[in-house]
């Protein structure tokens, strides 16, 4: 017990120095407090979040809610882990939760749901969802007809990497249909280069990359409704549509004349995929919005004229518009405390939003957001096609799935498709049979 | 820094007040029950030797096995009976078969493998000079952590195309000798043979250094006496070293036993459990947090637990033989 | 000094084994180092480099940098507050000492009654301890979590109460405890077990009590086992993350060291550059605590205490 008092002691004589510090310095700063109005009287209270965001991100989240904390007086505690997922139900249950977290999956959200310690959306969040976000965006964060969690960030995922320094040196242009893209990767394997790198191994998460694939072609092939009916199994996996849609992929991502070794595919990691692309070791990659970050690791640069960039990878069916699979992050409470709300608030607000685009490495589908505060042109041209009103969206089809499926049987059956090649009958008739009965 | 400093300064506080009041605590009630004589000094010595360990273990373990034994009779979430459908589901489910195969061929392999290794280190470490120098590098693996050990192994077992370079030490090899190589997680079975020998790198040094602090304890004068009456090499080894460390060895066996039912970390970060490489520990890990089916991951962990079950009778039989005699 | 003594009484024993010993080892210890050395070479080099070029190529064309290694000592971000992972490192250390020497202390406690102090069902008990090793520590989380957070009740008769350390370094300790006493327990047991039973007697013929026996007579003779258990527990509890988030938190005021490079290496990266790196440094700990615990590692301690 005496412990504990001179624990709790020191640190509260420590907080209170890194306080006065803090305050300190932003008063020579001079924020405009304006914007913060509304949260008033929460000085000294704190609040924590938990999230898979990981560093440098998380310095940078940090960066954009300083005004906030500046202002109000709240300060904000953020945690980030790459156990996320397995360490958020286990602390939830365990009632040892965090104030906050963002969730990337509504299958995760739904089931936190289920434990009955996830708190309803304060109406100041409602409001702010119903002002800037799509009514499509608020169902994700909706279970069983009531409105949780507010959308955070987003990702593109329809986006193709290439290398425009080597387009250029090879003469090639960036296709803006399907036709186009297979023509120029014939192009390519006719020159004795690999057109499109792939890797789907990601440890304990191999085969995600794959159900991407999938989930694009399906989208492009036959729109919203089939997309919507395939994530609630209403549309069976070995429903011909999707069967024929996992062929084209077969027919893309598995053709050897295209990838050279299919089955190498499995084995290589994600992120270990992409980074041939500077070289021309490989020219071009699926795969979503932040995959320039892990391009950059290796000291590339990232533009329209630089090592690599991406382009929008094209439709397949004309009577599907601009069709374009995404995800992202959901905020969700486990306290209603008022300096909780306040942020839970702020974070779905455009102010909060603006201030993290400008930031870089960050897209928000909140329509407060004007597109010219995007400063990384990755980002930019992902914020454009998801505010685009003839979009066909659809939010990543795996993560919507149940858990057994969309982080299991799926993830399972696509890794043996690509590196066992096993049958896509024999697939799609395993992952029907393990869709949760109930 | 001086944040830092004024923030770790307690830290230390708490650990050296939590140390001493430890030790105070145990030195109090030494003193105190020591003075308890007569018919009440076997059950107090029991209760205060005995007593921690028992209450920490049925709060932190026996309680939540239970636990897990009346989840794997419910459904994913917990809040529904379904009798032994988890359990029926692993009678039918293919998967489940190549992986109790593989956890079996684990359990089989790996800790006997493992504790040969030691055992001959350690003998033949205690009779070399600077011993201290190479056991500190055979032991170095089991110091690094294991995110280290993937990124080790993911270089050991890295394949490219032929017209590439090779970067994986594996691959350069067998390229060196004249063979072509292959992509390695891909080739069953030997790809779980390969992952074993991560297990078996990491855990060598634990084997090692307890039967090496087993053979010190050997009493010299026992070595002694009988290499003067001639008993060397391999004969001393079986007659009188060996029965010696019988008992460590066999502890070693059954550690590296339970170790290779609970490996997961090496197969979920180098395959992921595909390709046929998947074992029991993975998939209940998989069930239970990522697919959030804790009825399965519990009926799985179950499973576990009776696999555990005849080295429990062979240690049993073997310490009544011991007692018999 | 009994070395040298039997060296000299048993020059035969000596010249036996000691030149194939010797080279035996050396050989294996170098195929165990080997791929700990590409480890190493990997950390010096740059994340283009490492996809690009094999560690033992780098070895002979040289262009090493310190970059990985500042990186994750001081964040490659400027703007970070400065002290990098040394609280973290910090933060290790604190959470280390205490669930070693705690459970240690308690195991060996357990193990010395199991052994020497008979009761009824006292085999039982022991196998049932080591069968305990088996429950996966996963699946104890949650209940121990609930138990931390709400204490336990019949009813509404609290028979535990809620400690309220989730969070706290205690929270951590007490987890790590629990965990650690099946195979500490299984392994003292066969280490004080095989302590010369003439030995003990002789002690209770002198009328010294179990509490007596223990210090003056277990305590002494089983520190090879005991330095031995405890470098283990040290390596498991310095190179735990599961235990430490969930039972607190992965932020600075608690958080080990490895949930930090964890973060690192970013949500989507490969972090090889950092993850090598920070390898090298989480290593440097455990490595002087094995060297420091070797000279416990001594034969003889009981030579001469026995008649043979």
């Amino acid at each position: 017990m005496k412990r504990k008092g001179l624990l709790a002691l020191t640190s509260v004589a420590a907080l209170s120095l890194v306080a006065s510090l803090v305050t300190t310095t932003s008063a020579s700063a001079a924020v405009n407090c304006d914007p913060f109005s509304a949260y008033k009287g929460m000085k000294g209270k704190s609040v924590t979040i938990f999230t898979s965001i990981l560093e440098p991100e998380l310095t940078t989240l940090q960066t954009a809610w300083k005004d906030f904390t500046t202002c109000t007086g709240v300060k904000i505690k953020i945690e980030g882990s790459n156990q996320f997922e397995a360490l958020l139900p286990v602390r939830v249950k365990g009632n040892n939760a965090p104030d906050l977290a963002f969730i990337p999956q509504p299958g995760l959200l739904a089931k936190l749901v289920d434990t009955g310690k996830v708190k309803l959306a304060p109406k100041s969040v409602v409001a702010n969802v119903d002002k800037y976000w799509s009514k499509s965006w608020k169902a994700y964060g909706t279970v069983k007809g009531k409105f949780y969690a507010a959308p955070f960030g987003s990702n593109m995922k329809s986006l193709v990497w290439y290398s425009p320094k080597q387009f250029k040196t090879n003469g090639y242009t960036v296709p803006s249909t399907w036709t186009e893209m297979t023509d120029l990767a014939d192009k390519m394997a006719a020159k004795g280069q690999i057109a499109f790198c792939g890797g789907i191994g990601s440890g304990g998460a191999t085969g995600w990359p794959a159900t991407d694939w999938v989930e694009q072609i399906v989208l492009r092939d036959h729109g919203s409704a089939v997309y919507n009916g395939w994530v609630d199994h209403s549309v069976k996996f070995s429903d011909p549509r999707i069967v024929s849609s996992m062929e084209k992929v077969a027919g893309w991502m598995q053709n050897p004349k295209w990838v050279g070794n299919v089955k190498g595919i499995a084995t290589t990691t994600f992120q270990d995929a992409g980074k041939g692309i500077p070289d021309g070791k490989c020219m071009m990659l699926q795969q979503a919005s932040f995959y320039g970050n892990i391009i950059a690791e290796s000291g590339a640069t990232i533009s329209p004229t630089g090592d690599a960039f991406a382009f929008y990878l094209p439709a397949t069916n004309a009577k599907v518009t601009v069709p374009v699979v995404g995800g992202g992050e959901f905020t969700a409470a486990f306290a209603s405390r008022p300096e909780v709300v306040a942020v839970q608030t702020y974070l779905s607000s455009a102010t909060f939003a603006t201030s993290r685009v400008q930031l870089d490495n960050w897209i928000s589908a909140n329509s407060g957001v004007p597109l010219a505060a995007y400063k990384n042109p990755v980002d930019k041209l992902s914020a454009t096609y998801l505010s685009n009103p003839k979009s066909t969206f659809g939010f990543d089809a795996s993560d919507l799935m149940p858990a057994a499926v969309g982080a299991g049987s799926e993830w399972k059956e696509f890794t043996a498709w690509f590196g066992e090649g096993k049958s896509i009958a024999d697939v799609v008739k395993a992952i029907d049979a393990s869709w949760p009965k109930s | 820094m001086s944040e830092f400093i004024s923030t770790s300064i307690p830290k230390f506080t708490s650990v050296l007040i939590a140390i001493s009041a430890f030790f105070v605590i145990l030195a109090l009630l030494f003193a105190i029950a020591g003075r308890v004589d007569g018919k009440k000094t076997r059950p107090v010595s029991l209760a205060i030797f005995l007593g921690p360990a028992l209450l920490l273990l049925l709060a932190g373990l026996v309680i939540p096995g239970a636990r897990t034994i009346v989840f794997s009779f419910m459904n994913p979430d917990s809040n529904g009976w379904v009798g032994f459908e988890n359990y029926y589901w692993m009678t039918q489910d293919p998967n489940v078969k190549t992986i109790m195969f593989n956890t079996i061929l684990w359990i089989m392999v790996v800790p006997l493998f493992t504790a040969a290794l030691g055992l001959l280190l350690a003998i033949m470490l205690d009779r070399i000079k600077h011993e201290s120098i190479p056991k500190s590098l055979l032991f170095m693996p089991m110091a690094i952590s294991f995110v280290g050990a993937s990124i080790i192994f993911k270089f050991v077992y890295e394949y490219n195309e032929p017209s590439e370079v090779q970067i994986g030490l594996l691959s350069s090899i067998v390229k060196f000798l004249g063979f072509t190589p292959t992509d390695w997680m891909l080739a069953k079975p030997l790809n779980t043979f390969l992952l074993m020998i991560i297990y078996v790198w990491t855990q060598m040094g634990f084997g090692m250094v307890i039967l090496s602090a087993a053979i010190k304890a050997v009493p010299s004068d026992i070595v002694e006496a009988s290499a003067l009456d001639g008993a060397q090499g391999w004969g001393l080894f079986r007659n009188i070293t060996f029965p010696m460390v019988k008992g460590t060895f066999i502890v070693v066996l059954a550690t590296g036993v339970v170790g290779a039912l609970k490996v997961f970390d090496i197969v979920r970060t180098m395959t992921g459990g595909n390709f046929g490489t998947n074992v029991l520990a993975n998939e209940m890990y998989s069930q239970t947090f990522v697919q959030f089916d804790q009825g399965k991951g519990s009926a799985l962990s179950v499973v576990l637990f009776l696999l555990v079950t005849p080295i429990l009778i062979y240690n049993i039989r073997s310490l009544r033989k011991e007692r018999a005699h | 000094m009994r070395n040298s003594k039997l060296a000299e009484h048993n020059p035969g024993r000596k010249i036996f084994s000691s030149k194939i010993a010797t080279t035996i080892v050396w050989l294996i210890t170098l195929v165990w180092t080997v791929p700990t050395l590409g480890l190493f070479v990997t950390s010096f080099k740059s994340d283009k480099k490492i996809l690009n070029e094999a560690w033992w190529v780098s070895l002979f064309n040289p262009d090493f940098s310190l970059d990985n290694y500042k990186n994750v000592f001081f964040g490659n971000d400027t703007e970070s507050l400065g002290t990098g992972i040394l609280p973290y490192f910090i933060n290790s250390i604190v959470i280390t000492l205490p669930a070693t020497i705690f459970p240690i202390v308690i195991a060996t406690m357990a193990a010395y009654a199991l052994a020497w102090i008979r009761f009824r069902g006292s085999d039982f008990l022991f196998f049932s301890i080591f069968a305990l090793q088996v429950v996966p520590l996963q699946m104890a989380l949650i209940p121990l979590l609930l138990l931390f957070t709400g204490g336990a009740h019949i009813g509404s008769i609290p028979i535990f109460p809620a400690l309220g350390i989730a969070g706290d370094f205690a929270g951590i300790w007490l987890p790590h405890t629990m965990f650690a006493l099946p195979i500490a327990i299984y392994l003292l047991h066969n280490f004080i077990a095989s302590l010369p039973r003439e030995l003990m007697e002789a002690a209770h013929v002198d009328g010294a009590n179990h509490f007596k026996v223990f210090r003056m007579i277990v305590l002494p003779l089983a520190i090879p086992g005991i330095a031995a258990i405890s470098i283990f527990q040290f390596l498991w509890v310095w190179n735990d993350l599961l235990v430490a988030l969930t039972f607190a938190s992965g932020t600075e005021e608690v958080a080990p060291i490895n949930s930090k490079l964890a973060s690192l290496v970013g949500q989507y990266g490969s972090g090889y550059t950092q993850l090598s790196a920070g390898a090298f440094i989480t290593i440097a700990v455990p490595l002087i605590v094995f060297f420091s615990l070797q000279r416990y590692f001594v034969r003889g301690l009981l030579a001469g205490s026995v008649k043979s």
